[in-house]
């Protein structure tokens, strides 16, 4: 189940995409997203597909692994479609039965919101496949930093993003370790209930948590001793810069959002 | 003198299980110099106040009573700390607890960049600290696809990194497989030999203890073995009391002269023992 979300995986090739500055790719998805709830006219998610398939073109990453992305969010997708089927209002009513009334303004709009959101998710999990996660932290601390004027603790979230992700896997290692002890004495996490199993959660939560908690004093020990003090003072080795290719993609970015908003 | 301490107290107070509150002496009226470019081994077992006392070198630790002067500055000082900080670096137990980034060279690049060291100064520095160590093939790697002992590297090239005069290797050792330990303490050796770097190394390993300059013993917060592998070795009996190890040459040597043969048991490797057993008549 966790393999499958491709959203926050990084697919390591090399490519336009990839080379691009995380800011540029960061200001597009958002723009990207904004853009899908602009269009109002049916064609305009054509040309939204013909955009995303052609960037994903560049992109290198394989479009089988961005659909296996989207199992993930099947469950999402049909709730939204039977919902909007079955409820909406409309005029030109297909078939009604008991408190159901299925009209074609209904299956329009199932339509959309479905086009909606597979679009929304095959975008956005592109920034994070094209951009690894430190730059993506880079990106996102060096956007933010206008904001930390109105008190938006630019350095701190980019900090605990990258914390977070160095120690991701450490914990989940962590916890294989932790289940394999408990099962070597006698837990059973596979069979029973769905109620039994996550009980039999409890015994493998608490020692993961007291372990995260003593990492957590020591990694802030060592970085004290390190001298780190917060943003404030701090200096990069690797700074971003601009590129050509990223100017061109701001000019495509903004020709993508004006044709959104004319169609 | 990069390190002065007169009279260190230490006290924390212990709350057990049963409520039963009581202070505990971790250092007790501690003294000690150490001398820049030196290369010192603390040696104690759990709970002897070792740690604590490698804690208070950087000012993670305030002393209870006495005086610390580290580096030239009086650690009863707060505002000095992060001056402290970047001259006397500090290198811990657990590998993956102390590195930062997802990324080898940005961790190394951890410490410099908290320092404000300029971009292209900073780049020199870790590409140096990751030769150092014999890690740069490694540069673009995860930390968490190498062994402890390349762990525990990349942690020592982030505090190369920031230049310091001293480093406190506080059990840095332990968690280590022999392999790795040994890398460790070649690099160790390396940094005090070819770059005059001050080594403070707290351990409870015998074998690791016989490269060092000097040698002091730690028992409940007390000093109470100092000088050289030599003649901290040859109290064989005191430092099995305590539940310390002496080294196999040197335990030889003592077993010997118990049983009559009478050979000279400042002894600590094989070679000088097997000297020894040679000259035997």
């Amino acid at each position: 189940m966790i393999r499958d979300i491709t959203i926050g995986q990084y697919y390591p090739v090399d490519s336009i995409l990839h080379r691009l500055d995380p800011r540029t790719k960061i200001i597009a998805v958002f723009a990207y997203i904004t853009s899908l709830f602009l269009i109002k006219a049916f064609y305009g998610y054509g040309v939204v597909i013909l955009a995303l398939g052609i960037v994903i073109k560049l992109s290198k990453v394989p479009i089988q692994f961005m659909l296996k992305g989207l199992k993930s969010i099947v469950f999402i997708l049909i709730f939204t479609v039977s919902i909007n089927v079955l409820f909406s209002t409309g005029e030109m009513v297909l078939v009604k039965f008991w408190v159901f009334t299925i009209t074609v303004e209904g299956i329009v709009l199932a339509i959309k919101m479905a086009l909606r959101l597979v679009l929304l998710i095959l975008g956005s999990s592109l920034l994070t496949l094209t951009t690894s996660p430190i730059q993506l932290t880079d990106g996102i601390e060096i956007l933010l930093n206008p904001f930390t004027k109105i008190g938006v603790p630019a350095h701190e979230i980019a900090m605990m993003m990258s914390i977070a992700l160095r120690f991701i896997p450490i914990l989940l290692e962590e916890t294989d370790k932790i289940m394999k002890a408990q099962t070597a004495r006698g837990a059973d996490f596979e069979s029973g209930s769905i109620i039994q199993r996550a009980k039999a959660m409890v015994p493998i939560m608490v020692p993961l948590f007291v372990s995260a908690f003593r990492r957590a004093d020591e990694l802030a020990m060592a970085m004290e001793a390190r001298c780190y003090r917060g943003g404030a003072g701090r200096s990069r080795m690797n700074s971003l810069k601009y590129q050509t290719r990223d100017n061109i993609a701001f000019v495509v970015i903004i020709l993508f959002i004006a044709f959104c908003i004319w169609i | 003198m990069i390190i002065d301490a007169k009279n260190l107290i230490y006290e924390y107070i212990n709350e057990e299980e049963n409520g039963i509150i009581d202070k505990v002496r971790a250092l007790d009226d501690f003294s000690i110099e150490v001398k820049e470019g030196e290369f010192l081994i603390v040696l104690g077992h759990n709970g002897s106040g070792k740690s604590t006392f490698a804690k208070h070198l950087n000012g993670i630790l305030r002393p209870t009573d006495g005086t610390l002067f580290v580096d030239g500055f009086d650690m009863k000082d707060e505002s000095i700390v992060w001056q402290v900080r970047s001259n006397v670096g500090m290198v811990f137990q657990n590998p993956d607890n102390q590195i930062v980034a997802t990324i080898v060279e940005e961790d190394v690049a951890f410490g410099p960049e908290n320092l404000g060291v300029p971009s292209k100064e900073i780049r020199e520095r870790v590409d140096r600290a990751l030769r150092l160590v014999e890690m740069e093939e490694y540069k673009r790697h995860s930390p968490n696809q190498l062994s402890g002992g390349q762990k525990q590297r990349i942690a020592i090239a982030g505090i190369i990194a920031m230049e310091p005069k001293c480093i406190v290797f506080d059990e840095s050792t332990a968690m280590l497989d022999p392999m790795g330990r040994r890398q460790v303490m070649e690099t160790m050796n390396k940094l005090n030999k070819e770059h005059g770097i001050t080594i403070i190394h707290i351990t409870h390993h015998m074998e690791e203890a016989i490269m060092a300059d000097r040698i002091i013993v730690i028992e409940q917060g007390k000093m109470i073995l100092e000088g050289s592998p030599k003649d901290v070795f040859k109290n064989v009996e005191q430092l099995k009391n305590i539940g310390l190890d002496v080294p196999d040459a040197t335990y030889l040597a003592y077993l010997l002269n118990k049983e009559g043969i009478k050979i000279n048991t400042k002894v600590i490797n094989t070679e000088e023992v097997i000297k020894e057993l040679c000259q035997l008549k």
